[in-house]
């Protein structure tokens, strides 16, 4: 929205029609010469790349998974059992490792990031604020395994000696806490999930935050309202359709995250509420069966990978619907900015 | 990508640049070049290296078992060195399954198997089986209070079917008698991936347990209750290593490697037998094997008679096409004799490198098996040797 | 003003929280970084950087054949998918004023957002199984592209649209034909936008990892053939790091040191190199926040 409303506006000051103008399929009146239609299309073909291809990979996923999909029908996805041996598939254990990983990634990841954008955007000595974005946008650059490799050996003597204990030890009656801390769980999956999401939701709440209007904060502060008062009442009350969507996109993020958690979670087949015992999501379960799967399984396979694909996707598209409405561009890509 | 979005402004507010006047040159000169030098690299490496390609270098891919992994890149290494640098082995690991199903697909030339394969699969396909060592699976341990764990068959099951859950079940005391068994919870560690070793562990199990034979059943991937999976045989074997109180079935090889513990299995005789190469090449001293493209699938050295018989032991094998020309693969004649050679050192001069890797050496009657077949193999029906 | 007191309280309360929330957030890059250069760096050395990876776990190894490939999968995917990511922005930008530009940009975002194992199933089922290409180079490189086109796009796009109309309209009033116009002129200015999205693009896929595993598999030699396998920095630490040889498990950090390594220099130069150009809008954001704090 940033660049769009700068650019619109300039429009709409050069007062020259133009902004009528761009409706059609220019921005600038029609094509002169040959040249540039021939132009024009050749562009148009390398963009229709993407579309045809996009196309071209989701029909060919359906046709790989055919033969799940015919054997299975809808009980795949309500399935609870994964046994090679016995050809029987099902996505249950799978959707559930996935939705309960990435759940508690935005549990402990979203108020994190939030304190994150609130101090940057809010608070932050204006020399502090750009190093420190950076450095929490340099954690989306780190390669996911690289964080697998560290939760292995860095985070999960954590988990295993004072984490996990000590939840054990006050949360041990609920179902969410039983059995052995082992650190090759759902819990340290769902830990290193929230903070690989960070940088997407700290970024995306901080320029929603800094997209709110001086005037709200001014208001705000002017009928005496200390700091924090103008934050929650002002900032967070206008921004919050931002944040929001700054978690789905994060949540996104969560979904389709492999390799870190194929590399922390335990790889078990089972369905559980306790976060200390191994689980397994979609993607690490693709992850850790390729390279043996063939026939039956290879297209159970594929058709997990279709049920995560359409989970991201309803994800994703809700998100931009939310972001979209005050924000035009979105860190989609994880890949630093 | 709103960042980028923000600090686009200032390009606007700092002018514009012509075409001609090259602006921020610096920049897009440093870019392009450091795009293109990655492209440029990119060209010479793959010019320089499929040139030298050209010279006769023939790679040879394999993938499957870990059981073998060690021993086989063993191999690789000194037969690279033994050829001049002419034939290279790529053997991808991945577990037997994944062996199969490449080799099946004819993306490799070669699979690695602990599980032989079912008597319609070899003949259906065309394979053949050059069993290539002897290997045993040994049920490591992470519970440093007890030097010397002594299991049976029955326990065992019962520890990974999660009946026994805990270190001093009267079980296990029963076994161990005068140890003070630690009253933590076991944790069971198994593999993520499908597996030889799974299928040569849970067929023992089956022989020895009917429970958990009816429940579990012999495969390459068994839906064990309550688990940490771990990937490969280096994956079980570290994780056991980094678990307290943890239990898992590894290859000999990876347990004494890493100095990783493992128990003494009671065998068929009755005696508590600690896993090495001499007890299992013990396990395959009566065996009675079929030719290299017959039957294997009966093929079984598991809980074998014999005072000091390993239990747990298996032949692991390398599967490769009787005939090797086909359109799929297009495998080459050269690379076809290649392989042929490559298995027949490595089932002569190879076995050489079995003894400081753990593994057991083929004996001899397996040695004359593997010569026939090798010599068996054609290539657009020329045999190849 | 009891009441006065505790909101003030509160008020330092809520900012000790904020900055707590930094500082955690903080905490795993460092901590990432001092154990990747604590352990990875004892293992490089020159030999280190240049011997290929053996997998036996033997002293000797390297992690050469896995730099090369990486360079060789990041330059083979740049070559694929920089023009079609550069070219899709354009066309959006320049002539997507309509539903195919509409449709075009939103599959870009939904590819964006793919999983990226999902994008190595995908690269895997056309290149490796359907094209009969087998495990290689290619395939992987094919993978890596898919990822880097809607990053380069979007970017490219966002450039192009942040030049002045009046550059735009000043070049076609003075006759230079459209595909002039847009190449020589729109383009030069938008370039900062568009080599900062390629680098990130770059950096992206120089880590990726999960779409290797179904496509480039793995090779221990020097391979460099488009249609063999091959090593990457990514997947020797994947391969590596529940290895328990110490051999092995060394060389997945000394692995992990070159690639953060590659990726963090590149963000930063990045970086480094935008910064210089906004210093100007960032002193008018300066005004109002500097503004703020001396009120509160």
């Amino acid at each position: 929205m940033v660049a769009e409303a700068s650019e619109h506006g300039r429009l709409d000051h050069a007062g020259t029609g133009m902004a009528k103008a761009r409706k059609h399929s220019s921005p600038i009146g029609p094509l002169a010469s040959t040249g540039d239609m021939l132009f024009k299309y050749a562009v148009m073909a390398v963009a229709l790349f993407t579309l045809v291809l996009v196309w071209f990979l989701v029909l060919m996923m359906l046709f790989e998974a055919g033969d799940s999909i015919a054997e299975f029908g809808g009980g795949f996805l309500i399935g609870d059992v994964w046994d090679p041996n016995r050809e029987v598939y099902g996505a249950l254990p799978f959707v559930f490792g996935t939705l309960l990983t990435s759940a508690m990634a935005i549990l402990i990841g979203v108020p994190l990031s939030v304190g994150v954008a609130i101090y940057l955007s809010e608070l932050s000595p204006p020399w502090l604020r750009e190093p420190l974005s950076f450095l929490v946008e340099l954690l989306a650059a780190v390669p996911s395994v690289i964080y697998g490799l560290w939760a292995m050996y860095a985070l999960r003597p954590v988990m295993v000696d004072t984490i996990e204990p000590f939840f054990k030890t006050v949360l041990g009656w609920t179902p969410f806490f039983e059995g052995e801390p082992i650190g090759l769980d759902k819990f340290t999956a769902g830990i290193i999930l929230a903070i690989m999401i960070i940088p997407t939701v700290a970024s995306v709440s901080k320029e929603a935050m800094m997209a709110v209007p001086l005037s709200q904060r001014e208001a705000a502060l002017s009928l005496g309202a200390t700091r924090y008062e103008t934050t929650r009442m002002a900032v967070l009350t206008y921004a919050r359709s931002g944040i929001f969507g700054a978690c789905i996109l994060g949540l996104g993020r969560a979904i389709g995250e492999t390799m870190a958690v194929t590399m922390t979670i335990g790889n078990a087949n089972l369905i559980s509420w306790s976060l200390l015992d191994p689980g397994q999501t979609m993607s690490s379960l693709i992850a850790n069966n390729w390279g043996e799967a063939d026939g039956l399984q290879l297209s159970a396979l594929i058709e997990i990978g279709i049920v995560l694909f359409v989970i991201a996707l309803v994800v994703n598209v809700f998100a931009r619907l939310i972001v979209g409405r005050f924000m035009k561009a979105v860190p989609t890509t994880g890949g630093g900015l | 990508m709103s960042g980028i979005a923000k600090r686009e402004e200032g390009t606007r507010e700092e002018g514009i640049v012509m075409p001609h006047k090259g602006g921020r040159a610096g920049l897009m000169i440093f870019a392009v070049l450091a795009v293109a030098a990655i492209i440029v690299v990119a060209a010479i490496a793959t010019g320089m290296l499929s040139f030298g390609g050209e010279k006769g270098t023939v790679t040879l891919s394999g993938a499957g078992a870990t059981f073998p992994m060690p021993l086989i890149l063993k191999w690789a290494d000194e037969y690279y060195n033994e050829t001049d640098e002419r034939v290279q082995v790529n053997y991808g690991g991945g577990g037997s399954g994944a062996g199969i199903t490449q080799i099946k697909d004819k993306h490799v030339d070669f699979a690695g198997s602990d599980a032989p394969l079912s008597a319609t699969e070899s003949s259906t396909f065309g394979l053949v089986h050059i069993p290539e060592t002897l290997g045993a699976v040994v049920v490591a341990y992470n519970e440093p209070s007890i030097a010397d764990l002594k299991l049976d068959g029955p326990t065992i099951a019962r520890i990974f079917m999660k009946n026994i859950t805990v270190w001093n079940d009267p079980a296990i005391g029963a076994l161990n008698p005068g140890v003070t068994l630690p009253t933590d919870s076991i944790t069971t560690v198994v593999r993520s991936d499908s597996s030889g070793t799974t299928f040569v562990f849970s067929g023992y199990l089956a022989k020895v347990s009917t429970e958990f034979d009816t429940l579990y059943g012999q495969g390459k991937s068994v839906i064990w209750p309550d688990a940490i999976g771990a990937s490969g045989n280096p994956g079980v074997t570290q994780t056991v290593k980094t678990t307290a109180h943890s239990i898992g079935y590894i290859e000999l090889a990876y347990a004494i490697e890493n100095d990783v513990p493992f128990a003494q299995v009671k065998n068929h005789d009755g005696n508590f037998v600690v896993a090495s190469l001499e007890s299992t090449s013990a396990a395959a001293a009566g065996v009675t094997l079929p030719a290299g493209d017959g039957d294997w699938s009966q093929v079984n050295i598991l809980d074998s008679p014999g005072a000091n018989a390993y239990p747990i032991a298996s032949f692991t094998y390398i599967l490769i096409y009787k005939e090797l020309y086909n359109e799929e693969s297009e495998m080459n004649k050269t690379a076809a004799e290649e392989l042929v050679s490559f298995l027949w050192w490595a089932v002569h001069d190879g076995q050489e490198y079995a003894d400081e890797l753990h593994y057991a050496p083929l004996p001899a009657s397996v040695v004359e098996i593997n010569e026939a077949t090798l010599e068996s193999i054609t290539y657009e029906g020329a045999t190849v040797r | 003003m009891n009441n006065f007191k505790r909101r003030k309280l509160v008020n330092m309360l809520a900012s000790g929280v904020a900055l707590t929330c930094v500082v955690l957030a903080v905490v795993p890059l460092i901590y990432i970084l001092i154990e990747v250069v604590r352990i990875g760096a004892p293992a490089i050395d020159w030999e280190f950087l240049t011997s290929r990876t053996k997998g036996t776990g033997e002293p000797g190894e390297g992690i050469g054949n896995a730099i090369l490939g990486t360079l060789l999968l990041v330059g083979y995917a740049s070559a694929i998918g920089l023009p079609i990511g550069i070219f899709t922005g354009i066309y959006v930008s320049e002539f997507g004023n309509n539903r195919f530009g509409e449709t075009v940009r939103f599959f870009n975002d939904i590819l964006a957002n793919f999983p990226s194992i999902v994008i190595g199933l995908l690269a895997y089922a056309l290149v490796v199984d359907y094209m009969d290409v087998g495990f290689s180079l290619i395939a992987g490189a094919f993978a890596l592209a898919i990822i880097m086109i809607p990053i380069v796009a979007n970017t490219t796009e966002e450039a192009l649209r942040m030049v002045p109309n009046s550059l735009r309209e000043g070049a076609l009033a003075l006759g230079v034909p459209r595909r002039r116009a847009v190449m020589r002129i729109m383009l030069v200015n938008a370039k900062a936008g568009v080599v900062t999205g390629s680098l990130l693009a770059v950096a992206r896929i120089a880590g990726e990892t999960a779409p290797l595993i179904l496509t480039a598999f793995y090779s221990n030699y020097w391979s460099a053939s488009p249609f063999e396998p091959i090593a990457s920095l990514p997947q020797t630490i994947f391969r590596n790091y529940n290895s328990p040889s110490e051999v092995l498990l060394q060389q997945a950090w000394g692995a992990a040191l070159v690639l953060i390594t590659i990726v963090l220099a590149i963000n930063i130069s990045v970086r480094l190199l935008m910064r210089s150009r906004t210093k100007k809008s960032k002193a008018v954001k300066k005004t109002w926040l500097t503004r703020l704090s001396l009120r509160a």
